[in-house]
């Protein structure tokens, strides 16, 4: 057999040390890109090889926040994909409506852009008084970007196409106040917010979602991991709940996969099956 | 993992691909991985324009499949596309590389890790310097490159930035980049 690389012994290496020193367990990640991620990480914090990010993350604790928020990577959009914002609300949004208490679990919420896109969405349908957004990450320094609501002015044209194109009716602007670089999002669209730290891996049921919304996270789980979430997704729902996952995501290879239906396959909207438990 | 071909083009890559996927032998024994920055959404239009020229099927390449000899599978775009150590695609939406999302660099550093010297990479027409990275990691797992002559190219700067970084171990016009591959694969002339 040869002889694997240096550089994957490295990561190896170092994802046991963080597992055993401070209890984060990445074994279960899809592993080209959670290395691209490490090596990344390794450049990004000044040293020469992972080996010696591994000993410094065995001796340092306070490195381990700047580690798990390099190991999340938060890259997202308002509106990403609008088609599926618009499924969303012509053809979830109704349903929703029949409940008196609308829960939505969005699992791997990053910089906080989809949470913002679901409550005005929300606002715009006249369900946001009776929604609760339950906003989740496994990494603090995510979460913390995501409550302030604050983004980059150069990304405003960008999400205000996306926001039309998903056939909302105002204007993106009338929710921003834009502020020298910045747009900072009404603080009243956290009205019904709820921010939480939730690993996906380790942790358990969060709420009794009517909607979980987990867009472009479990890309980078193994089927196994991947087949534990959805679990973990099926018995947080209600009876026939919905579920949205990322435009390219593949649930073929779970088990878990049979316990949900699809309603709309091309914009990945599932729906709980009744006989699942 | 099975031997592999990788390939990667920007500006002007749509008329590259339709010349090199349609000078490949029909039973060409390998599987073909192409990013390709588009710019566009829509990639199955993009698919289905390259099979008709091309000798074999050309597909989205699809989270969590197989890669599949026989086949051309193009990264759907929005997405980075990588290679796994059991020969399946998987997908990632982390930054941009070198302003690209599908980047080639990061489809050949992960192909290059999961296929050893089993891999051939191709650079061909493209505006910037995306896959010179990559093509000089596959080389130094012992893996073949493939440039396209900058000159020859809609393109140069691609090319010339993965000569500059990697070198490549055949550098010929785009003409002759499909006869190229043809013989290096022959089923017992492995490289
Ligand atoms: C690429 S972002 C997705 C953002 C957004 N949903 C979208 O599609 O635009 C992935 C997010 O998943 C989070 N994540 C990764 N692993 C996680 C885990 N085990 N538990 C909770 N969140 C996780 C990361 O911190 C990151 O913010």
């Amino acid at each position: 057999m040869a002889r694997p690389e240096i550089e994957d012994v490295e990561v190896d290496l170092f994802m046991r040390a963080l597992q055993l020193r401070h209890g984060y367990d990445f074994s279960r990640y899809a592993p080209a890109s959670f290395k691209r991620r490490v090596l990344n990480l390794a450049a990004s914090a000044g040293c020469r090889t992972v080996i010696e990010l591994t000993d410094r993350l065995l001796r340092e604790d306070a490195l381990v926040p700047q580690v798990i928020a390099g190991l999340s990577v938060p890259v997202s959009e308002m509106f990403r994909n609008p088609s599926v914002f618009r499924t969303l609300r012509e053809e979830v949004l109704p349903v929703l409506a029949s409940y008196p208490v609308i829960n939505i679990w969005q699992a791997g919420c990053a910089f906080g852009q989809e949470v913002y896109s679901l409550a005005i969405l929300l606002e715009e349908a006249g369900l946001y008084d009776r929604s609760q957004i339950f906003a989740t990450d496994f990494s603090d320094a995510a979460l913390i970007r995501a409550q302030e609501g604050i983004f980059p002015a150069r990304d405003a044209r960008l999400y205000s196409e996306n926001y039309l194109a998903a056939g909302c009716q105002r204007s993106l602007a009338d929710y921003y106040h834009a502020r020298y670089d910045f747009m900072k999002f009404d603080e009243r669209l956290k009205r019904n917010v709820t921010f939480a730290n939730h690993n996906l891996v380790c942790d358990g049921v969060f709420c009794e979602a009517h909607l979980i919304l987990c867009r472009n996270v479990l890309i980078y789980f193994t089927n196994e991991l991947q087949d534990h979430v959805l679990s973990l997704f099926r018995d947080s729902l209600v009876r026939n709940g919905f579920l949205c996952l990322g435009n390219r995501e593949n649930i073929g290879f779970a088990s878990a996969a049979r316990d949900f239906t699809p309603v709309n396959a091309r914009e990945r909207i599932f729906r709980k099956s009744a006989e699942a438990a | 993992m099975a031997p592999t071909v990788v390939m990667g083009c920007s500006a002007g890559g749509m008329s590259a691909l339709r010349t090199v996927l349609g000078g490949l032998d029909k039973g060409f024994p390998r599987p073909v991985v192409v990013v390709c920055h588009t710019g566009s959404e829509d990639i199955t239009t993009f698919c289905e324009l390259l099979e008709t020229t091309s000798t074999l099927p050309v597909r989205e390449a699809r989270e969590r499949q197989s890669v599949t000899t026989g086949v051309v599978h193009v990264a759907p775009s929005g997405y980075h596309l990588l290679l796994e150590g059991d020969g399946r695609f998987a997908l990632s939406v982390d930054e941009r590389v070198s302003f690209a999302r599908p980047a080639i660099d990061v489809l050949f550093e992960s192909a290059a890790s999961a296929c050893g010297s089993d891999l051939i990479g191709v650079v061909m027409t493209g505006a910037n310097y995306d896959g010179a990275a990559g093509l000089r990691t596959i080389r130094r797992r012992g893996g073949l490159a493939i440039v396209q002559t900058p000159a020859d190219a809609h393109a140069p700067s691609m090319p010339q930035a993965a000569l500059d970084v990697a070198g490549a171990d055949y550098c010929v016009p785009l003409g002759e980049i499909a006869s190229v591959l043809n013989q290096l694969c022959l089923p017992k002339a492995r490289p």
